[in-house]
């Protein structure tokens, strides 16, 4: 018989739960069938997560002595931490409380009202054995290092950086490339006030490179990651650049006397050249260059040096080598951005065999008054200005064969390539669409803009872009094929140039990241967030935010305020000065481990490590997050869960399956 | 010496006796050796699958149970469970019905019960069906038929025609792309040739609607046969008898049709690979087809001797009329009846 003195409370959630549930039935029954267990008060309410709701927990608490709390509501997710904090006011330990989800496992899954209802008294039932297991547990405070990791130079990243930098505190902003600006360093202009990229985003590159509060580590990156929330030990890779940053000035002889031009992949988007030492473009911050090592002659044949010799600093040196370099810090904030869709992946369009046909991303250069034809519109001959321009909505997205996400982004691009080659070149445009996405301020306008403007929209999915003319007029064309959904028919519509608004993906190694820092994706592969909804920059670990479209794709604004976002959070914890850790938590009985090491490498939060001394395995409290894997996976069951003993679990099945109940003769 | 089970189909024997002849002429020089799986039926080409699924695949199927009953009297060597279908549809029929027979349990067990009438079964999923240049290209590989060959086919202008049936749908991954698979791209170019670009790879020839909607027929082999004649081909090369039959003998009809005279010569892939392996024209059929290639061959220096006459208008038939056939509304009158 227990000792506790339990109090049950049963919420209505408004018709969420009574609608279903014969909630007051459920906590009369729990009142007299559940006495045995040391249930002394049962009451149900209409919502018992508001302020009355948790007053009438807080006065049982003080009036009826309660030392244990179960509540019968939702989702231990959503409110398990308000009614820990009510129990707390109350002067209960907040663990002493236990969820039994009644809405989410209950309500929301069935129609049948008695069968629901004898469901939530199985549920209940299960909470108040395991609730008289629960041992009262105590936060665990840790000191929070004042100083930040940013991991991303685009604009989410600098955007990031630069708020935590103004509210006067430490940034280490590291990069992969060799200048910060991401993506939207190579964009002509942005959607849709038509500002031109580079001109809105330089000066926040300037103001992040010259910032006294921000160390900028480009043509770098994090290899390692050690430690927890406020405390993180960060090793990070600076790849040899060749050139001394101290002796630089960014004058540009260097890559003016390199002999060796190479296409640039990178900034370019293989639309343009580069030196084997290069800055990616002129406004690159940092200034000083990097050298290629694969493609610089001096590295392949051993003579040139070319670079060396006429550099009038001396800044040039051939035997740099990666340093490594390891930094503390209190939070990390990721962000690291997108790929782009590899539209030969789509091979009925054509790209990559036909050269007319280009991505939106080579339209961006092309367009770029920075870029190889100095912002001229031309066809893949380098001269012709096209006469018809088709622009290809959602490449590689909406499309279970490839990508099933909408991108977000590509319909506003498409409208504003169309108004781009509206402009310059006089140009029949036509867009093809699935469907015309343009939420957000100002956006439609724009698209009624581009509308009136005289650009022809043809809804329907491209079958196929081909150069195999069946009629006269589509000779030396290429000829897109649709059909358009809107009058029902076939259409084949020759033009000069097709441009593929390709969607964005994630990037190739955000699986090995999110792993490095100890954070999931999505299986799409987009980093996971805490809550999609109420908290889209945290995630399930603590300390390591996310910003910007490494969390899903999206447009400049929304990245910028995500960076801003992230920022706001960290500064919160740095702020706090210590970071209170959950005290749910897995431990190793010693005695019992055989020192197998099977948890060591299925921990997500690198949180286990192996003594090889005593031949055990030792969990870090600060960094374990209590997911229980490990809890699991221990052959020899050596590890227990704090909150989730084998006790509690075992209690709660009996309790479940009524087995108490049973012995009890109910 | 690689051995395959093998799985003629009918045109081979009749159509695509070309294919068949030049085919057996590659076989040896590639260490290939192909048992036929005995007492085996057809595979039911287009028509069938559209009436009725149940016959359809038993039809199928019991060609598959006959391959498996003859895998035991094979020995374990490579290949041994594999089929190989020359011809596109029947490598489409018969992988489909493995497909869908592994896919729906239902469908399996009915169609086994079928099979069982005639003492067979199948286990769906037991065999391999691979098309014939899958397993030139895949399994052979390209450096051995790069290495074998004597009379490289160099200055051939070639538009190579995979069809629409082989890459899709590709149940398997067997396919480099299901738009614009280079299989056939890259033997061509192993031999010598030069493959000229061909977006039309995969269109349609056609198929049956040469029987039952000739204007729709000679549309599609005009757009094939005029895309290639543009681009400059010598002729066209085809891995399916289906293609090479609506290309070869409607050719002629579909000029008359839109009035165009177009001479675009289409050969099966093993004729030119024979070739190129040193045979001769008549060993590997060359001159059975009715848009004659001789013009093409000469190209690269072979002489196809005369064997027949050049294709001319149809002839008349000699027999006795036939009784006119029903229109539509007698048809509906006799039904009244």
């Amino acid at each position: 018989m227990s000792q506790e003195k339990i109090g049950v409370y049963v919420c209505h959630c408004g018709t969420n739960i009574a609608g279903v549930v014969d909630v007051e039935h459920v906590a009369k029954w729990a009142a007299e069938k559940l006495g045995g267990q040391g249930v002394v008060v049962a009451r149900d309410y209409k919502f018992m997560c508001s302020s009355l709701g948790q007053e009438l927990i807080e006065k049982d608490i003080k009036e009826l002595g309660l030392t244990r709390v179960v509540v019968a509501a939702c989702s231990p997710h959503l409110h398990e931490k308000t009614f820990r904090i009510a129990a707390k006011n109350a002067g209960l330990n907040p663990y002493l409380v236990e969820l039994a989800s009644i809405r989410e496992q209950v309500s929301w899954v069935h129609t049948d009202k008695a069968v629901a209802t004898e469901k939530s008294k199985a549920v209940v039932a299960g909470a108040v054995a395991r609730v008289i297991e629960n041992k009262p547990l105590e936060e665990i405070k840790v000191p929070i290092n004042p100083n930040t990791l940013v991991v991303g130079g685009g604009i989410a990243g600098i955007q990031a950086a630069l708020e935590i930098a103004n509210a006067g505190f430490h940034v280490y902003l590291v990069e992969r490339e060799p200048s910060i600006g991401g993506h939207m360093a190579q964009f002509d202009k942005t959607f849709p006030t038509l500002d031109c990229s580079a001109c809105i985003l330089t000066p926040r590159m300037v103001e992040a490179g010259t910032h006294p509060n921000i160390t900028l580590m480009t043509w770098s990156e994090v290899v390692n990651v050690a430690g927890y929330v406020g405390n993180f030990n960060v090793t990070i890779k600076k790849k040899a650049r060749f050139v001394k940053e101290e002796l630089c000035t960014g004058c540009g002889i260097c890559e003016e006397k390199c002999p060796k031009k190479v296409v640039d992949d990178v900034f370019e988007a293989g639309l343009g050249y580069r030196k084997a030492v290069y800055t990616p473009f002129a406004q690159a911050v940092p200034k000083f260059p990097v050298m290629d090592k694969a493609n610089c002659t001096y590295f392949i044949k051993g003579t040139c040096k070319a670079c060396e010799k006429f550099c009038p600093t001396g800044a040039i040196d051939f035997n740099q080598e990666d340093q490594l370099i390891n930094v503390d810090v209190g939070n990390i904030i990721l962000a690291t951005g997108y790929d782009l869709f590899d539209a030969r992946r789509v091979s009925n369009y054509g790209y990559g065999r036909l050269p007319n046909v280009f991505t939106s991303i080579e339209f961006e250069r092309l367009c770029n008054a920075a870029g190889l034809t100095n912002g001229n519109i031309v066809l893949r001959d380098g001269k012709t200005a096209p006469k018809s321009v088709g622009i290809i909505h959602c490449v590689g997205s909406r499309d279970k064969n490839f990508n099933n996400y909408c991108s977000v982004i590509c319909c506003m691009q498409g409208l504003k390539f169309a108004h781009l080659v509206h402009e310059r070149t006089g140009a029949t445009v036509y867009n093809f669409y699935i469907d015309m996405r343009t939420a957000y301020k100002a956006y439609d306008e724009f698209y009624q803009r581009v509308l009136e403007e005289g650009t022809l929209f043809v809804r329907g999915k491209v079958a196929e872009v081909t150069d195999a003319a069946r009629y006269e007029n589509e000779k030396g064309k290429l000829i897109i094929q649709v059909e358009d959904t809107l009058i029902g028919k076939q259409r084949r519509i020759p033009v000069d140039m097709v441009i593929l608004s390709i969607g964005l993906q994630p990037r190739r190694d955000a699986k090995e990241v999110g792993k490095l820092f100890g954070i999931s994706c999505s299986t799409d592969g987009w980093f996971t967030e805490k809550h999609p909804k109420l908290d889209p920059v945290a995630t399930m670990t603590e300390g390591i935010y996310i910003a910007g479209c490494a969390q899903g794709p999206k447009d400049i604004p929304s990245s910028v305020a995500q960076g801003a976002a992230a920022s706001a959070r960290v500064l919160d914890k740095i702020l706090q000065k210590e970071v209170a850790l959950e005290p749910v938590k897995a431990s190793i009985n010693a005695d019992k481990c055989s020192g197998c090491r099977i948890c060591n490498g299925l921990c997500p939060f690198n949180a286990i490590s192996y003594i090889a001394d005593d031949n055990v395995s030792n969990i870090n409290p600060a960094l374990c997050q209590g997911c229980g894997t490990c809890v699991a996976a221990c052959p020899a069951g050596a590890i227990s869960g704090t909150g989730f003993s084998d006790e509690q679990i075992m209690a709660q099945i009996d309790g479940l399956l009524m087995r108490n109940l049973e012995v009890a003769g109910v | 010496m690689n051995k395959y089970l093998f799985y003629p189909g009918c045109s081979m024997e009749s159509s695509a006796k070309a294919y068949m002849e030049s085919m057996n002429a590659i076989l040896e020089p590639l260490d290939l050796r192909f048992e036929e799986i005995e007492d085996w039926n057809c595979c039911g080409a287009t028509e069938y699958l559209g009436i009725n699924l149940i016959p359809a695949y038993s039809l199928i199927a019991r060609n598959l149970a006959l391959a498996l009953d003859q895998v035991g009297k094979m020995n374990g060597t490579d290949g041994t469970h594999t089929v190989v279908a020359p011809c596109s549809a029947c490598y489409l029929n018969l992988a489909k019905a493995d497909h869908y027979m592994q896919e729906r349990p239902s469908l399996g067990a009915k169609v086994n019960e079928a099979l069982a009438a005639g003492g067979l079964s199948y286990k769906p999923g037991a065999l391999d069906v691979r098309h014939l240049i899958d397993v030139l290209v895949y399994d052979v590989g390209l450096d051995k038929i790069r290495s074998r060959v004597v009379r490289p086919l160099h200055g051939l202008r070639v538009a190579p025609y995979m069809g629409c049936m082989l890459p899709r749908p590709d149940y398997k991954n067997r396919w480099s792309d299901h738009e614009h698979p280079t299989e056939l791209d890259d033997l061509l170019r192993a031999l010598g040739a030069e493959v000229i670009e061909y977006p039309l790879t995969t269109s349609c020839c056609g198929g049956h609607m040469t029987q039952i909607g000739p204007e729709t027929a000679f549309e599609l082999i005009r757009r094939l046969v005029a895309d290639a004649d543009d681009r400059g081909a010598d002729l066209m090369a085809t891995v399916c008898p289906m293609c090479q039959m609506n290309i070869d003998a409607y050719q002629n009809e579909m000029n008359h049709f839109f009035g165009t005279d177009y001479h675009m010569p289409i050969l099966f892939f093993t004729q030119l690979m024979g070739l190129a392996f040193g045979k001769e024209p008549g060993e590997v059929g060359i001159g059975m087809e009715l848009v004659n290639a001789r013009n093409a061959m000469a190209r690269v220096g072979v002489e196809v001797p005369l064997t027949q006459e050049p294709a001319g208008p149809r002839k008349k038939d000699e027999g006795l009329p036939m009784p006119r056939r029903w229109t539509k509304r007698e048809v509906e009158k006799e039904a009244v009846k």
